[in-house]
């Protein structure tokens, strides 16, 4: 971890809602090194696709960024001019998304869209871009590519589809790849072929990847460092062993009971009492009090502190400070 | 997909059967000979004379029964005639309507044809732009201006456009026409650019809805993740995307280019097909304006089938079965 | 019954009746905050159109005056019913000449007027006053919209619910006349129609409403269709509802939205096909579209007489303006496709 590819501090984007702005991403700090695989999970609506988004440059409107800083490589992706911004999206960084039965554009062909994605950043006659997005086609294990650059995507599988999203991300090598939740759509078997994929990539070219995905059995077979994203903030972050392994913030806990496979055999699944606060419900504390069965008095008025609950290990939790105090 | 053609034909062609029973029960059942006769020659003619004008048009003969002649029935008149566009001759001064069709349909092109693509490229060049900026005041703006001027009624755009450039300015002669086409352009620029704005409105704020309905689809957002700039985003991928509502709405415009545009042909007097509807209007002419809806439905219903073969050449998606 | 006393009841029928729906409306939630919201973002517009709405309204209803405790040359203009709004003016306030607005003196002639200064957008060519007849149009253009609604809107929910509820053969037949209805070209069939019943306000609303209905019916039907096949409305069956309960209370209330912004969308249409109708001479007797045609002959004087289609084509356009934007907010409210949720 020589290098950093993605250092991201204090971002927040907001959207407006009844209440005014609120938001939805909440000084969310966190780094990519180069070849790091890092995921950030959470569930749906907790803000990891906007904060994903924020980096690209793409949150929909009305949404925008209200502050922090997001840097790639050297440079500050929030002061970028626009064109400067274009060839960072899809050069410096790539992003592939969920739904690869709609993310693709239907009435071009496959080929043409890779082509487009190649041509926008390095300037090669339309040939040899073909060429390329050939070897691409190859690489990302799409078998007769000659034909399926032809091919239309409603005239592929999801899992096709997802590998052409795929090959257009690696058109200009990027450093850093940005993959939400890749592999939901798609059926079990097909999900460990492209986690398979992504995890050969990212160790051939050396690439960062930055998952958002709500699903801690992904984050087991393929994440170095883990993120814990609740109500737009993170909650709880450190190495994949250590964040499953021993758990510092209780919703992560929570998350971890609730999952098949993650508890002993026999032992009855737990799910987390209550549901997720809407952002109008977001008092000054912590924003799992609500939920949480260890909270206290401080829980709901003041903000979570920040714990070394081990190393390269960081939880934001009242009641891992008031046990780690206790300890030393 | 050539049985599907054939099929959309022959629901076509049973639909042109309905049009004209329609018009059969507007224009002989409802409105009989005897009343339009009455139009023609006013409401004091002798007897005589309405029976000497329902027999020179061919009015005279049963409705719907012929016991002497089978074949000599009104309605059976009526579609034979409409079906092998033999239009038979005006209610109003017996020159016969296909004559008049072949004279009016040139001056009527030359004003729909350059205000339909000048109208499409404009309407859909505005509404990109417009929807490039949506969520921002340029779209808002764009929107308000569109309501704006499609809460004026036509004829304020006609007489404004004829009092403001054509009288106080003098840019462009008031109305009127010349097959010449030396000088036919100074006679259409005026009744075109009045046109335009009439229509502007209307349509730039529909395309902007398809356009900005098509631009929260997810393969825009993974267009914008790969570099494509607004520009590039709107013109090659949205643009390709939103033919579907563009071609349903640009093909059943196409009758109208036929047909003519009533107002301002009459307004700028343009001898086309829309000046002679308003002189059958005016001369209480019913068969002129019977093959005038004719036309039209049949122009209509021909334009939805190419319509439907044009999806397809849009839409890669799409299959006809 | 004189075709007054007449009149002044359509208009208080209409009047409870808009009541009563208003009433209703006010008890589901749903309605209740898409009139709050519309206000909230519309409130220029909403007042707008309930000032037209009053001015129509006050010129719907008129009177005869029992008493002819006046000049002889006044008394039988006085024997004629005169709306509230009549009542404004001065019963013979028709010029011999014509007036710009203010005037004094007629154009031409220079001969002093009967009322000098008093016509405030002046006279028309045949001695009318402007304002009169501008306030006037406000009724003539609620009863283009709202009689020809009361025949589209009926119409369209049955023909439409039971095409698409029914279903089959006699969705077929609903939708050969639709379809045959829809491909003539609309004003060709509307002059058509107007030619063959007659020039009348009647007429010319029936006309409308003969070439309007196919639109909202199409929507209605496809709609029908989508809510036949929910859930509920298959459980309403198991439990043993009538089928015309369930259209009552399951289908219909599910319509209302389409019937709200097809109306707004269909009046503001509906009052700009009359002006052109006017135009053409088959429109409606007192019309802004009969004062912008009468434009035609006025605007060639010299000097121009430019007062007449001024305050007809603002009164229309203001109206139309204002039916617009309401239409655009009610859709925005009320239709479930365009408002976007963010995620």
């Amino acid at each position: 971890m020589s290098d950093t590819v993605l250092d991201v501090g204090d971002l927040r984007t907001s959207f407006p809602s009844a209440e005014g702005r609120v938001d939805v991403v909440d000084r969310v700090s966190f780094d990519v090194g180069a070849g790091e695989t890092v995921a950030l999970v959470g569930e749906s609506g907790c803000g990891k696709s906007m904060t994903a988004l924020s980096i690209m440059r793409l949150v929909p409107k009305p949404g925008r960024v209200e502050g922090g800083s997001i840097r790639v490589g050297a440079r500050d992706v929030r002061t970028l001019p626009v064109a400067e911004m274009r060839r960072v999206r899809g050069g410096d960084v790539s992003m592939i998304f969920q739904e690869p039965m709609t993310s693709l554009n239907p009435v071009q062909r496959c080929g043409r869209q890779i082509v487009e994605a190649i041509r926008l950043h390095h300037p090669e006659s339309s040939e040899e871009a073909r060429r390329r997005a050939r070897d691409l086609f190859g690489e990302v294990g799409i078998p007769d590519a000659e034909a399926r650059l032809d091919a239309y995507p409603h005239q592929l599988s999801g899992g096709m589809r997802q590998r052409v999203m795929i090959a257009m991300a690696l058109a200009s090598r990027p450093k850093l790849l940005i993959a939400d939740e890749p592999t939901t759509a798609l059926d079990v078997t097909i999900q460990a072929q492209i986690l398979e994929l992504l995890r050969t990539l990212q160790r051939e070219h050396r690439m960062a990847v930055l998952l958002i995905t709500h699903d801690l059995g992904i984050v087991n077979e393929i994440a170095d460092r883990v993120l814990v994203m609740y109500a737009g903030r993170i909650i709880e972050e450190g190495g994949r062993r250590d964040v499953l392994a021993r758990p510092g913030h209780p919703y992560t806990r929570g998350l971890l009971r609730s999952l098949p496979g993650v508890v002993e055999r026999g032992a009855r699944l737990e799910e987390i009492a209550g549901v997720v606060p809407r952002p109008s419900e977001w008092g000054a504390g912590c924003r799992f009090t609500n939920r949480c069965p260890l909270a206290f008095d401080p829980c709901a008025g003041t903000e979570a502190p920040r714990v070394e609950v081990g190393a390269r290990h960081v939880a934001w939790c009242h009641a891992a400070a008031r046990d780690e105090g206790g300890r030393s | 997909m050539i049985a599907y053609v054939l099929r959309r034909l022959a629901y076509g062609f049973a639909t042109v059967l309905g049009v004209l029973a329609f018009l059969f029960g507007l224009f002989f059942l409802y409105a009989t000979p005897e009343d339009m006769a009455r139009r023609a020659l006013g409401d004091k003619a002798p007897p005589q004379a309405i029976e000497q004008w329902i027999v020179n048009h061919e009015y005279h003969h049963p409705l719907f029964w012929n016991p002497e002649n089978p074949g000599k029935t009104l309605i059976v008149d009526h579609y034979r005639r409409m079906l092998t566009f033999d239009f038979g001759r005006s209610d109003a001064d017996d020159v016969r309507v296909t004559t008049r069709l072949r004279e009016g349909v040139g001056p009527s092109l030359s004003l729909t044809v350059p205000l339909f693509f000048g109208g499409l490229v404009l309407s859909i060049s505005l509404a990109l732009f417009v929807a490039t900026f949506r969520e921002t005041y340029i779209d808002r703006a764009g929107v308000a201006l569109c309501v704006l001027a499609m809460s004026v009624s036509i004829l304020l755009y006609i007489i404004g456009g004829q009092f403001l450039i054509a009288r106080i300015l003098k840019w462009f002669p008031i109305s009127g026409y010349d097959a010449d086409p030396a000088v036919i352009a100074r006679f259409l620029v005026l009744p075109v650019l009045v046109g335009l704005a009439a229509s502007f409105g209307e349509q730039v704020r529909f395309y902007r809805t398809v356009f900005v309905e098509e631009t929260n689809r997810d393969y825009v957002r993974t267009a914008r993740a790969k570099g494509c700039g607004d520009g590039r985003v709107m013109w090659h991928h949205v643009l390709r995307n939103a033919m579907i509502p563009i071609i349903t709405r640009v093909v059943l415009a196409i009758p109208f280019l036929f047909t003519g545009s009533i107002l301002l042909e009459s307004f700028f007097a343009i001898p086309g097909l829309g000046s002679m509807t308003v002189d059958a209007i005016h001369a209480n002419d019913f068969a002129t304006l019977r093959v005038m809806v004719f036309l039209g439905s049949v122009f209509f219903i021909a334009g939805q089938i190419v319509t439907d073969v044009c999806y397809t050449l849009a839409d890669p998606r799409v299959r006809l079965e | 019954m004189e075709s007054y006393v007449l009149s002044n009841l359509i208009t208080s029928a209409l009047v409870a009746g808009l009541a009563l729906a208003l009433w209703g409306a006010r008890r589901s939630p749903l309605w209740r905050n898409a009139g709050r919201e519309l206000a909230r973002r519309r409130p220029v517009a909403l007042a707008v159109v309930a000032a037209y709405a009053l001015v129509a309204g006050l010129d719907s209803v008129a009177w005869t005056d029992p008493h002819h405790e006046v000049a002889e040359s006044e008394a039988v203009l006085l024997g004629e019913p005169r709306s509230a709004i009549d009542r404004l003016f001065p019963a013979d306030f028709q010029e011999a000449s014509y007036s710009a607005p203010f005037a004094d003196h007629e154009l031409y002639g220079g001969e002093a007027l009967r009322h000098p200064g008093g016509h405030w957008l002046g006279t028309d060519i045949i001695g009318r006053d402007v304002l009169h007849r501008t306030l006037k149009g406000a009724r003539v253009a609620l009863i283009i919209g709202g009689l020809t609604s009361l025949i589209v809107l009926p119409l369209a929910l049955l023909v439409g619910v039971s095409a698409g509820y029914v279903g089959g053969r006699v969705d077929d037949v609903v939708f050969f006349l639709m379809s045959t209805l829809a491909s003539m070209p609309s004003l060709l069939l509307l002059i058509a129609l107007i030619m063959v019943l007659g020039v009348g306000t009647v007429q010319v609303c029936v006309a409308l409403g003969v070439t309007g209905w196919v639109g909202l019916a199409r929507l209605v039907r496809a709609e029908t269709f989508k809510i036949r096949e929910l859930e509920y409305v298959d459980a309403a069956r198991v439990l043993g509802t009538s089928e015309l309960r369930i259209v009552g209370r399951h289908v219909l209330p599910n319509l209302m939205h389409l019937v709200v912004i097809t109306f707004a969308l269909l009046f503001s249409s509906l009052v700009l096909s009359e002006v052109v109708l006017s135009w053409l001479g088959i429109g409606i007797e007192g019309s802004w579209g009969r004062m912008i045609d009468q434009a035609r002959t006025e605007l060639s004087r010299e000097p121009v007489i430019w007062w007449g289609i001024t305050s007809a084509s603002v009164a229309l356009f203001s109206l139309i303006l204002a039916v617009n934007q309401l239409a655009d907010a009610v859709r925005d409210i009320l239709d479930p496709r365009t408002v976007g949720e963010e995620s």
